[in-house]
């Protein structure tokens, strides 16, 4: 098994934490501090769903800010700066870098997702204390958006390997924005009576991620369960699409010339 | 017979250029070259001549489009060539959140050092390249002679057997150039291949076992510094002063340069006696005659100057 990746990816969360991406967290600690005086004086009895909607909202809109944002940076960014010729002059092989770059920024959506979600912990203990059972779901709604975060950084990093950030940044936004309406994009073509328009959208439908399966902010803040056969079928989902991506994007980038 | 440190084989490299990107611009053409093991070698060449697309095929950055290279036996598609050398890129740029020392242990971490021998190894190179008192700085408030020192420190950083050294002395002071120069002497000592590019030509006089010289993409030369130099014509050079109110006669008149209160004059070797003969009779004192010893530079500039068109690039139609 190669160790390369590691050094890189421990890389890159360093250089996450020094050029104070974690600073957000500073925004949504003022946000939560904000609406949990705030959701106390206006909603009555819906304070809780309020603000376990706007927190997993949050977290989810900081984390896919990160995760776009700093993720079509990792590999042009390197390029552009020249940081990378002398590592890959290094015995590392193209794919260990990526999935060490690609395992950083995983690693620093983790670390600030985590951090986020204490915020909302310590927001929820402050409008309504003491936690109640279905507060638990949070979690799994968080463990959702990570997982999220973690494909999203994927489709980032494989358009980093041949395109240049603000294409990356569209590219990717596009593909997230089609993610969430797969399932309307599917029904639209089943509607139409057009055979092409109807095979168009099935493979759009089965080609991008669906975004809309991650989503449990609605359902937890309701206290509804969530099924353990989604949590499992997520998980693989993810996983299968992150490392069909990494694959495609080591497969592109191998091969490119660094000029 | 040894195995050669380098074996350049035919390492041709064309880019597609213009919009639809179906025009080819040749930047290296069918090179071929070998340098030894425990030679220092100068790579020299105008910009554009193909130097740095050739340390970036053999260092695996970028892909040759014909022939191959190998480097201590191994081909540089092969990741374990990478143990073996060691990179400084032209004008380094380095993680600038990093200090030297983490960017070395950074880097470290990719060899086979243990923990404890990485730590050790980092700081008797950052004390050979002179960084030890800035070891823990940030790399974003070094200035251009530190970074490349940072960088000569990570390229010798795993002991390789070969260095490649893309213009190392590049924006350097005097000092700084100095130092590079004796640190490229003492890997030479050590044994180690050296492999430089460069267009600072005094530099590479100085230092090379031999040199190549490289325009448009293709090779001119390759031999000892000295001999490429005895291809030159010589001539020599004569100084002289000419008494209060002298003058030379119209054939020299046009040939002489004056230099304070002196001139100085170059004739062909050939022409040598007779050029005395007319200075004597006008009652000139000499004051120095000396062979005109033809220089790296004088070879560099007759070549470039022939190749001119050539070095702009050939373009190649794609089929």
């Amino acid at each position: 098994m190669s160790t390369a990746p590691m050094p890189v990816a421990v890389n890159t969360f360093r250089e996450a934490v020094r050029d104070r991406v974690l600073y957000n967290l500073v925004f949504f600690a003022l946000l939560m501090i904000g609406a949990a005086i705030l959701v106390g004086q206006i909603s009555i009895g819906i304070d809780r769903l309020v603000i376990i909607n706007l927190g997993l909202s949050a977290i989810s809109v900081f984390g896919l800010v990160m995760a776009i944002f700093i993720g079509v940076g990792l590999v042009s960014k390197e390029i552009e700066k020249r940081t990378l010729y002398s590592l890959l002059a290094q015995p590392v092989r193209r794919w260990e870098f990526l999935v060490g770059k690609y395992a950083g920024l995983v690693l620093t959506l983790v670390v600030n997702t985590s951090f986020m979600t204490l915020g909302l912990a310590a927001a929820l203990f402050y409008v309504g204390r003491p936690f109640v059972r279905s507060d638990a779901l949070i979690l799994v709604a968080v463990y959702f958006i990570l997982l999220e975060l973690a494909l999203v950084t994927a489709i980032a990093l494989f358009f980093s390997c041949f395109s240049t950030p603000m294409l990356s940044t569209l590219f990717t936004l596009g593909i997230y924005v089609t993610g969430i309406f797969a399932s309307d994009i599917r029904e639209f073509g089943d509607l139409t009576k057009s055979p092409g328009l109807k095979a168009l959208t099935r493979v759009i439908y089965y080609l991008v991620p669906n975004f809309h399966n991650f989503n449990a902010i609605a359902a937890v803040s309701h206290g509804e369960a969530i099924p353990l056969a989604l949590v499992a079928q997520n998980t693989l989902y993810a996983a299968l699409y992150v490392t069909l991506l990494l694959v495609a994007a080591s497969a592109v980038f191998s091969r490119r010339n660094l000029k | 017979m040894s195995t050669p440190a380098i074996e350049i084989l035919g390492l041709t490299k064309d880019y597609p250029v213009g919009f639809w990107r179906k025009t080819m611009r040749r930047s290296l053409d069918h090179l071929s070259l070998q340098v030894e093991d425990g030679e220092v070698f100068g790579f020299l060449g105008p910009n554009g001549a193909g130097k740095t697309t050739t340390l970036k095929l053999l260092t695996g950055l970028i892909f040759p489009t014909a022939g191959t290279a190998r480097v201590r036996g191994r081909s540089i598609d092969d990741v374990a060539m990478h143990r073996e050398i060691g990179f400084l890129p032209e004008q380094p740029y380095f993680y600038d959140y990093l200090t030297a020392r983490e960017l070395l242990d950074y880097y470290g971490h990719f060899g086979t050092l243990s923990k404890t021998a990485r730590r050790e190894r980092v700081t008797q190179l950052l004390e050979r390249v002179g960084l030890a008192s800035a070891a823990d700085v940030q790399l974003r408030k070094y200035s251009k002679g530190m970074l490349q020192r940072t960088g000569i420190a990570q390229a010798i950083l795993r002991d390789p057997k070969v260095v490649f050294l893309d213009e190392p002395m590049s924006g350097l002071d005097p000092v700084g150039r100095r130092e590079v120069r004796d640190i490229i002497l003492e890997l030479k000592k050590e044994g180690k291949t050296v492999f430089f590019s460069t267009h600072i030509l005094s530099d590479a006089e100085m230092l090379c076992d031999r040199v190549a010289v490289l325009a448009g993409g293709k090779l001119q030369g390759v031999g000892a510094p000295g001999e490429i130099m005895s291809v030159e014509v010589h001539a020599m050079d004569i100084l002289f002063e000419l008494p209060p109110g002298g003058s030379l006669p119209a054939s020299l008149a046009g040939r002489v340069t004056p230099i304070g209160g002196r001139c100085r004059m170059e004739v062909p070797e050939a022409e040598l006696y007779a050029a005395l003969e007319q200075l004597r009779r006008c009652e000139a004192r000499i004051l120095s005659v000396s062979p005109v010893r033809p220089t790296l530079e004088d070879y560099f500039l007759r070549m470039v100057g022939e190749r001119q068109t050539a070095s702009r690039g050939v373009e190649v139609a794609v089929r």
